[in-house]
């Protein structure tokens, strides 16, 4: 296969990957008898047009920064973690515990207790499949998925049977107590005079997404471990060789991973819901897959991968309530970007050597 | 509990499994032939959905069968593309896979029904229909076994007899045929099924297309055998437990036969009793739910007996190094 430039490898094969994707969410669109190009814009417009559509947005990629980054560290490593659902849904548990029971004097201790408490409970969950991956070679990926079954049947049971409050038929928690409430981006930025507006769920979690991506990149390409971590997913054979110890590299790396899509419900339950429901977390492990592949595991990748996936959340969330193009439309589009970026990488990028390779050619 | 509880549970029991079954063969197809597939969900769902589809539209089951099967290979088809002639990764072919399923089962249905989602209950022609066994009705009244004929045994839809059927078939043509021996060889060391001069890519895509039948059925039969129409997301991970299966039968076709039926009786129990009371402990719903998970977590673990899948599965090939 030829070699790509590094830019074309960066930029230009996502870009294609999600051209491609897009084109063929639009072809479904039109099959269905509705016009492409209006629900395009009215996507675009619903969750970029106005403030309103931003808080919206902005929320969505907070999450996704978040399991997008947990994916990208594993990916590092050469680990595929597939579990950032239940990560992040016992990481709620986690926010929960941490709300619910101990009294907070201001939010802000809350925040850093309900982020070490979401980092931990993620990590956790992550360890037993990593322990599992690197003693005794269970394949991380089955272990993964399994566990984010057994999260939720645990979650189930933890909200219908112990933490329910009592004549509720919700399987949910409480609400949160007033001081473990998070200021939303709508106040924040009004209090500095900027206006925005109120009412929407983007809030301070968006500023702790953003030191997370700094902390990967720093963790990633500016440390030992992170050097070590690299060299293990380029080859086992020669980082052990290199006296790289696989089992604790498997098991950090995987516990980091937890611990970043567990930091999600710091966004989602304590941000927006203020309780814990059932299936808080609503597929954005999975999204994390597709963001991580189409951000190239690199934070600032990811950064641009959360954005457009929050965009796209809330516009389809727009196109499900002024149409009648539902909102799966999204996971549509979700699951071609998976395709065309992940699964057929090497189609696209067969694609775009083609285009860009035969010029030279000509040239020389 | 007496006798017929008993039997019930086990008539619930063989009827939850069938899915399972057919979609663990499936995977037990494409993995002994070195090609992961945690797709299994996707191709059922979408197969349960055109299989409702097309049977309400037609008013014919076994067209709408044959639509599911059709739906379900399309997607093989992309798995294949994507793992076998682009030599992309294998899991990541899946995830994709189960997502186009459920997102484009929702859209199309939308624009199709316009009932949410679903599809129309189906009747009549337009279901299988439960199919009595020769003298269920003269044996019933043999003591023990009768009944065990008469009520598990009997009165199920074609479907579940085919699956049961495909158990043997799937031992015979994987540990009895030239294929089988070439499919299993390609799944444990590809080089030298190249070097005998058989096609890799050939044998691989024959497995994924079996792999893409078999859950073409499973959906079909979710869909128009155990369930009357297609509901959003009916396949509700029935995929993921096919696979948990397919581990802890270590990729053996009669193991396989074992463990969806353990599993599907896990299923019928905890329909049966929400909360299962052992006298020395209340075992909770959502704890059952999760065993099937619990269970194969417990054997890839090696702790029970060591579960060494396919050497070369979820590698591509590549012909020169």
């Amino acid at each position: 296969m030829e070699q790509l430039p590094k830019w074309a490898d960066l930029i230009v094969v996502p870009l294609v990957g999600l051209i491609l994707a897009f084109s063929l969410s639009m072809l479904m669109v039109f099959a269905t008898g509705h016009d492409p190009m209006d629900a395009l814009s009215l996507m675009v417009k619903g969750a970029l047009g106005s403030t309103y559509g931003w808080g919206y947005t902005l929320y969505y990629a907070t999450n996704f920064i978040f399991t997008g980054l947990a994916v990208a560290v594993a990916f590092h490593a050469s680990l595929f973690n597939i579990g950032g659902e239940g990560q992040a849904a016992l990481g709620g548990l986690g926010v929960a515990l941490v709300c619910l029971f101990i009294p907070w004097p201001h939010w802000t201790i809350a925040l850093v207790a309900a982020t070490a408490a979401a980092g931990l409970f993620g990590a956790l969950w992550a360890l037993i499949p990593a322990y599992l991956q690197a003693k005794r070679g269970s394949h991380i990926v089955i272990t993964t998925i399994m566990f984010n079954f057994i999260a939720a049947s645990l979650l189930n049971y933890v909200l219908v049977n112990k933490l329910r409050p009592k004549g509720s038929m919700d399987p949910a928690t409480a609400k949160f107590p007033e001081p473990a409430h998070l200021p939303s981006l709508g106040d924040m930025l009004n209090a500095v005079g900027i206006p925005f507006a109120k009412g929407t769920p983007a809030n301070v979690t968006l500023v702790v997404a953003l030191l997370a991506c700094v902390f990967v990149y720093y963790l990633i390409w500016r440390t030992r471990l992170g050097y070590q971590l690299r060299a293990f997913g380029e080859s086992q054979p020669a980082a052990v060789y290199a006296g790289i110890n696989p089992v604790k590299i498997t098991i950090i790396t995987m516990m980091i991973s937890g611990a970043l899509a567990g930091l999600m419900a710091i966004n989602n339950v304590m941000g927006e819901a203020e309780r814990l429901i059932l299936g808080s977390v609503e597929g954005a492990g999975f999204i994390g897959i597709a963001v991580a592949l189409m951000g190239r595991s690199h934070p600032l990748g990811i950064l641009f991968a959360a954005l457009l996936f929050g965009a796209l959340y809330q516009g389809g969330a727009e196109l499900g309530l002024w149409t009648s193009i539902p909102r799966e439309l999204v996971i549509v589009i979700q699951a071609l970007v998976i395709l065309f970026t992940g699964a057929l990488d090497n189609m696209v990028r067969s694609i775009v050597a083609k285009v860009l390779v035969r010029p030279k050619r000509a040239e020389a | 509990m007496d006798y017929l509880t008993i039997l019930q549970i086990l008539d619930s029991a063989l009827r939850l499994a069938t899915p399972l079954l057919f979609a663990c063969l499936a995977g037990l197809f494409s993995e002994r032939a070195g090609i992961f597939d945690i797709g299994l969900e996707g191709k059922m769902l979408i197969a349960a959905f055109f299989s409702a589809a097309t049977a309400y539209s037609t008013g014919s089951v076994w067209l709408g069968m044959l639509a599911g099967v059709a739906a379900s290979l399309v997607l093989s088809g992309i798995h294949g593309l994507a793992s076998i002639t682009f030599r992309g990764n294998q899991l990541i072919s899946g995830v994709a896979i189960n997502f186009l399923a459920s997102g484009l089962t929702v859209l199309i249905g939308l624009s199709w029904f316009k009932l949410g989602g679903q599809t129309p209950s189906l009747q009549g022609d337009a279901r299988f229909q439960g199919i009595d066994l020769p003298f269920a009705e003269t044996l019933s009244g043999v003591p023990l076994l009768g009944p065990l004929y008469s009520e598990v045994l009997s009165g199920h839809t074609f479907l579940v007899y085919v699956a049961l059927l495909c158990v043997p078939l799937t031992w015979y043509v994987l540990f009895r045929t030239r294929f089988g021996l070439r499919l299993r060889a390609v799944g444990e060391n590809p080089a030298a099924v190249d070097t005998a001069g058989i096609s890799v890519v050939g044998l691989r895509y024959a497995a994924v297309a079996i792999c893409g039948v078999l859950c073409g059925l499973a959906g079909a039969y979710l869909a128009t055998g155990l369930g009357a129409s297609f509901v959003k997301e009916m396949t509700a991970g029935r995929g993921f437990i096919a696979l948990a299966a397919l581990i802890f039968a270590k990729w053996r076709p009669w193991y396989a036969l074992y463990a969806t039926f353990l599993f599907g009786l896990l299923e019928a129990v905890s329909n049966r009793y929400p909360s299962l009371d052992l006298g020395f402990v209340t075992l909770p719903s959502q704890f059952m739910q999760a065993l099937p998970y619990i269970l194969t977590v417990v054997i890839l673990a090696g702790f029970v007996g060591k579960a060494i899948p396919p050497r070369a599965g979820g590698e591509p090939y590549v012909k020169e190094r």
